[in-house]
């Protein structure tokens, strides 16, 4: 399995590093050439801030084959505060409390692994928001 | 441009077949269709083939067909849209015809699904979402679509059984059509009570994989004029796409590509939803065929779910739909799909839909990639 095909989207995988377009302000994960909202190609690197709220969420019991081990899952949309949607595992999460409209915040998780012996594969979940330690 | 005719068809039935590969199964229904048609040769033939290398390890299809259905030398392609790829293929033919320069085009879909087991087809179906930002995360089409179904859920205030009426339909039309895979009817409390696949959707909801072919023939007017009572005219033809993945959809809940393709098609054919009288949608899920159903104005916004549980899908219903079984109830072979929709359309133009017979001048098929991607639609009209 191809290590350049996940090497080179570090940024979006492990710092949610996605776009604005300079020319009408709006934010797009992933970064593109061509903004989709004016298609001006005036478009940024970006950092999100990992929170948002579930759009809507679903529990996965048959998956495809290479993600068997994370059954059942939690697969969903959540719309990140700065607005666009991004679709994610929910991690640390009770299958049953989970509702549309919650508060979630990104940590960085084991997407998948090729094989015993193969690559292992980092990137966002989202989970819901520790409560405020003591400084 | 000149005016495009479908003058034969031909398909294998739907199901596991074991012992045919996807090449047996194109070569029969080519020779099917093209005996059924009275025509020895053609100028082109297109092949619709969504997933050819991820599911047997055969890319290039088309001249591999070309070559074992005895069609030396001819114009030979392969058209790959994931779902939409059956629909794709007669889009081709479609432009191949209209634009003056084939007189006589093959147009087949075929897939072979069976060689391999439930979650590598998953994963091979996926392919059809965005493999970077979707399928990574562990999303099958089926979770995409759970995405979808318990969203609308949420917004209209409908529990997952009444969705049910999408594949009792669909199951209850099956049962009469001889190539459907399924020929027993379902109820909603089997519906109900399947177990889950992605919540909210359950085994019974999703058009289960399966092989199949199926052809048909185009023709221009010239040679269609040769055969007065068979001829059945493609009046609109459109494709039109949206964003891959559904979180760079505007409004997930509304197909806006499906909206955008049914629009030219209306526009082409100068009718309006309302002059449709059987619609063949791509109902791989019953979210997507109430997310059809309103993109194509057939349901207003949200209204879609509550037109089935209305009855009006129904053969007997303001707006029939999967007349002969649809992705459901026939089976869904992916690549072939499209075919098959424009194969069942011809039979009920022609009055050849037996017990499920629709009395209508205007059939409309969609054929949908992915998540909704690419929609491809057609509009046929019958000659008498």
């Amino acid at each position: 399995m191809s290590l350049a095909k996940h090497w080179r989207l570090q940024d979006q995988r492990y710092k949610l590093i996605g776009g604005q377009c300079e020319a009408c302000g709006v934010r797009l994960f992933p970064q593109r050439q061509v903004c989709p909202q004016c298609k001006s190609q005036q478009v940024r690197p970006y950092e999100f801030g990992g929170e948002g709220r579930v759009y809507s969420y679903t529990v996965v019991y048959d998956a495809p084959a290479g993600y068997e081990a994370f059954i059942p899952y939690v697969a969903a949309l959540v719309r990140l505060d700065e607005g666009p949607m991004i679709t994610a595992q929910l991690t640390d999460v009770d299958l049953n409390d989970v509702q549309i409209g919650m508060p979630v915040e990104m940590v960085t998780r084991r997407l998948r692994q090729y094989g015993e012996e193969g690559l292992i594969v980092y990137g966002y979940k989202f989970r819901k928001p520790l409560p405020d330690q003591p400084a | 441009m000149g005016r495009v005719y479908v003058i034969g068809s031909g398909q294998t039935p739907v199901g596991e077949h074991w012992d045919r590969s996807a090449r047996d199964l194109a070569v029969a229904s080519i020779l099917d269709a093209m005996q059924g048609a009275g025509i020895p040769e053609a100028d082109a033939i297109y092949v619709g083939n969504a997933l050819g290398g991820e599911l047997t390890g055969q890319e290039h299809v088309a001249a591999l067909i070309a070559d074992f259905a005895g069609l030396d030398g001819i114009e030979a392609l392969r058209v790959e849209a994931a779902g939409a790829s059956g629909g794709a293929a007669v889009r081709m033919g479609y432009l191949a015809v209209t634009s003056g320069l084939k007189d006589i085009v093959i147009v087949t879909g075929v897939e072979k699904m069976s060689d391999l087991a439930g979650p590598a087809v998953e994963e091979a179906l996926v392919t059809a979402a965005d493999e970077e930002y979707e399928a990574i995360h562990g999303l099958s089409l089926v979770a995409l679509n759970a995405l979808l179904m318990r969203r609308y859920m949420y917004e209209h205030g409908l529990e997952r059984r009444d969705f049910a009426h999408f594949p009792v339909n669909a199951h209850r039309n099956a049962s009469n059509n001889e190539h459907a895979m399924f020929r027993r009817p379902i109820t909603v409390d089997q519906y109900e009570n399947a177990r889950l696949v992605a919540d909210p959707i359950g085994l019974l909801d999703p058009a289960p994989a399966a092989d199949g072919a199926a052809t048909i023939i185009l023709c221009s007017e010239k040679v269609a004029g040769t055969k007065p009572d068979s001829a059945v005219e493609i009046i609109a033809s459109a494709v039109a796409t949206d964003a891959i993945a559904l979180h760079d959809r505007q409004n997930p809940l509304f197909l806006q590509g499906t909206y955008e393709s049914a629009r030219r098609a209306y526009a082409q054919a100068g009718i309006g939803p309302d002059d449709i009288g059987v619609y063949e949608p791509h109902d791989a899920f019953s979210i997507m065929a109430a997310l059809s159903l309103e993109a194509c104005g057939f349901a207003s916004e949200g209204q879609g779910v509550r037109l089935a549980m209305d009855g009006e899908i129904t053969l007997e219903g303001r707006i029939p739909i999967c007349t002969m079984g649809g992705l459901k109830g026939r089976g869904y072979p992916v690549g072939a799909s499209g075919v098959y929709q424009i194969v069942e359309l011809v039979q009920q133009l022609r009055g050849d839909a037996g017990a499920n017979q629709v009395d209508s001048r205007l059939g409309m098929a969609q054929s949908m990639g992915g998540s909704g991607a690419t929609t491809v639609t057609h509009i046929l009209k019958s000659l008498h």
